[in-house]
């Protein structure tokens, strides 16, 4: 052996470009076959059942991204889930594990169904920006009051959110089958339906609703909050080690309860979504599990802002698809979420092989070979 | 960094799924001219014992038609779901009429998609359709409270305790008029009779359900029935308690035979065979359909064995009234439970009063209230 083997060759342009290659790749590579992974399991799955894996992921692409229509479906489906999965992921960037966005969607929803009967006069241009911020703020507090209860009180956020999602869906239903309910809402209690011109519509030359724009400029805003601003900075601190971040100086208890509000503005926001685009007045079908599935959508996308957006894409992909599955192959409703599971626990598990089937590694072992 | 991962992540995702879609029989299956593709929609599972099951039980009977194809679809939420499960049978089924089943389907829903495919026909459950709404939707709904006052009658000569229990969903209309009909029915035996009513605020909550049932029991009911959308928590919590049981939207007696002394069932096999029907040979379906008993909307289940003779003698002659038309449940004078005339001396109303569908009261005798 060379005298001098032992120091590192001096790093190329080249191969500087390589490592940081391999970096980026290793991050994209590793969920991609971790979802490849997760539907070659549950082809086996399919298989076992004597189905034809081949025809059932063909219809999946079909009625979740092979058509115009497939597109509306999806991206219908998706507006709502990037705003529940802010509501988790924005939190989670401090460490903390909030599941109940569900009370927020609900009780924005609510806040804009009874505001909306004040403002029937308005104009539209004050009243709906009026609706939006009061169900974002409703949804703020609701989840704010998560991350106060945990920093002052120290109760566990993950509890207390979940909880706080049924006292939420209790509230909407004593409201809109109570004090705010129409009273020509016969067989649904529903709070009365919005005037026209504050009704949400749909982005031009789609069926879809305008909360999808908002959602992913959301996704976007979130994401320079987080990787770009001091602010993000200091929470991803927080996250990383809260000791730490306390010795350092930062305002742990402001960053704690800013990041859940913010998460509960979101949800507050789907909320809105639902009852201006979509329902038309507030009433129980705001309950419709918008803020479980988002959980999901934000662990999938590792809490990145960025990345809610094609994995919601992904899941409202899969959702849109269910009823022809089911249709077209005589397969039960729940087989969408079996995929689902297969696909979370695959790309969680994978989480756990990043840096060790590194690229990186792999090149400088080459090297020093 | 983070951004350039998930695009490139997005795009090699999708075009996995591109390849995929190479493979496989895709196109929209083989129809033959005059044929009729029929797509059913329902809120919750098929074989719940209960609302689902019982529309799924009339798209059985439509499935064995000649020429018709039936496509289904379960666990559809009343929100922008049923939207795009109504366009992907229109646009990949070529579903030219449809049956969402639940009732939140109807608005905005219906209202919203029926406009966009003026071709396809919308018929839904439960819905008030009136002049203005589109002319290829249509709403239908039978007189299961008669259902109810039959079970009453029932649940009136099986009852030692003089009290009865009616576990309920939601405070809404529907579910008023089958609360107060099945106390009355049973006040038709014994005006001394009360029927206790517990709402669990969900149509499908089995723990609160099963928490109501147990409740009415310890409270002293002997006979139970309910309104939820699938009753069979509620049956068999109630005879494990050894109360009897009145069944309602399908036929629940396979649960507990001994305990099950009837039940008030949907029969939409009668109104969708007769839709379908009249679609493929083109001729014109009302807007507003409504029928009971004699129109064959609804039914009975089979009087079980601890149905004593009497009380089969009272059901039997009460059916035949029912069946022969103008039998009114609420009959003035009566009182609400907080004693509010509700109807006057020589006020009846009829099955098929459309009063009846905006109902808000308990009658006297029911312990309860809707707020």
């Amino acid at each position: 052996m060379a005298v001098g083997a032992d120091i590192p060759a001096p790093a190329t342009p080249l191969r500087a470009w390589l490592t940081g290659i391999a970096g980026r790749a290793e991050g994209l590579l590793l969920p991609v076959l971790a979802l490849l992974a997760g539907f070659a399991v549950f082809a086996v799955f399919l298989l076992l059942l004597g189905k034809n894996p081949a025809t059932f992921y063909a219809l999946v692409y079909k009625a979740g991204f092979g058509t115009a229509f497939s597109w509306n479906n999806t991206l219908s489906r998706a507006a709502p889930l990037l705003f529940s999965a802010l509501c988790v992921a924005v939190p989670a960037r401090l460490g903390l594990v909030v599941i109940g966005g569900e009370g927020a969607i609900v009780l924005g929803g609510v806040m804009a169904g009874g505001l909306a009967m004040l403002l029937a006069g308005w104009p539209a241009i004050l009243a709906m920006p009026l609706l939006a911020l009061m169900a974002a703020l409703v949804g703020a507090i609701w989840i704010g009051a998560v991350g106060a209860l945990r920093q002052w009180r120290g109760v566990n956020e993950t509890i207390a959110s979940l909880l706080l999602a049924y006292i939420a869906i209790a509230l909407m239903n004593h409201l809109v089958e109570g004090p705010l309910r129409d009273p020509a809402s016969l067989n649904k209690p529903s709070t009365a339906p919005l005037a026209e011109s504050l009704r949400v519509g749909d982005l031009p030359g789609w069926n879809v609703h305008w909360g999808l724009a908002v959602a992913v400029v959301c996704c976007i805003l979130c994401w320079v909050l987080i990787e770009r601003t001091t602010t993000g900075f200091g929470a991803r601190i927080a996250g990383g080690n809260v000791r730490a971040a306390q010795v350092q100086g930062l305002p742990v208890t402001r960053l704690v309860v800013g990041f859940t509000a913010l998460g509960g503005a979101f949800a507050g926001l789907a909320g809105y979504f639902e009852v201006s685009a979509v329902h038309g007045s507030a009433n129980a079908s705001l309950a419709s599990g918008y803020g479980y599935t988002g959980i999901l959508v934000a662990f999938l996308a590792r809490h990145n802002p960025l990345a809610i957006i094609p994995v919601a894409l992904l899941l409202a992909g899969f959702e849109a698809s269910s009823g022809l599955v089911q249709r077209r192959m005589d397969l039960p409703d729940a087989t969408m979420t079996v995929l689902q599971g297969f696909v979370f626990v695959s790309i969680l598990a994978s989480e756990t092989l990043t840096g060790r089937i590194s690229l990186t590694a792999w090149l400088n072992r080459k090297d020093t070979a | 960094m983070t951004s350039f991962l998930t695009r490139r992540r997005f795009l090699s995702t999708t075009a996995g799924l591109a390849g995929a879609a190479t493979l496989g029989g895709l196109g929209r299956p083989a129809r033959a001219s005059g044929e009729l593709t029929v797509g059913f929609i329902y809120v919750g599972p098929r074989d719940d014992y209960g609302y689902n099951q019982a529309h799924a039980e009339g798209a059985a009977v439509v499935k064995a038609m000649e020429g018709v194809t039936v496509i289904e679809e379960e666990n559809v939420a009343e929100t922008q779901d049923v939207q795009q499960t109504m366009e992907s049978m229109i646009n990949f089924d070529g579903a030219t009429l449809l049956f969402p089943t639940s009732f939140g389907y109807f608005d905005p829903h219906i209202l919203k998609v029926a406009p966009n495919n003026p071709d396809v026909r919308f018929e839904h459950c439960g819905g008030l359709w009136s002049a203005g709404m589109p002319a290829n939707v249509g709403s239908y709904f039978g007189y299961i409270g008669m259902g109810q006052y039959l079970n009453g009658i029932a649940a009136g000569h099986a009852t030692k305790s003089k009290k009865i229990g009616f576990v309920a969903a939601k405070p809404i209309p529907q579910v008023l008029l089958n609360i107060n009909s099945f106390l009355l029915g049973a006040r038709s035996v014994d005006p001394t009779i009360e029927c206790q009513v517990i709402f669990t605020g969900e149509w499908s909550m089995a723990v609160k359900e099963a928490e109501a049932t147990n409740a009415l029991a310890d409270a002293g009911a002997d006979v139970i029935t309910c309104h939820v959308d699938g009753p069979k928590v509620v049956m068999e919590t109630a005879a494990a308690r050894d109360c009897f049981i009145c069944g309602y939207h399908a036929n629940q007696s396979v649960l507990a035979p001994e305990k099950y002394l009837t039940g008030a069932e949907w029969n939409w096999a009668t109104v969708y065979t007769d839709m379908v029907k009249k679609t493929m040979a083109g001729e014109p379906i009302d807007n507003f359909v409504r029928g009971g008993l004699a129109e064959g909307f609804i039914k009975m289940s089979p009087l079980g064995p601890a149905v004593s003779d009497a009380a089969r003698a009272q059901f039997e002659d009460t059916k035949a009234r029912i069946m022969s038309g103008g039998f009114a449940v609420i009959n003035g004078p009566m009182k609400d439970n907080a004693g509010n005339v509700v109807a006057t001396e020589g006020q009846a109303f009829e099955e098929s009063d459309v009063a009846l569908e905006s109902m808000g009261y308990l009658v006297e005798g029911v312990i309860g209230s809707t707020s």
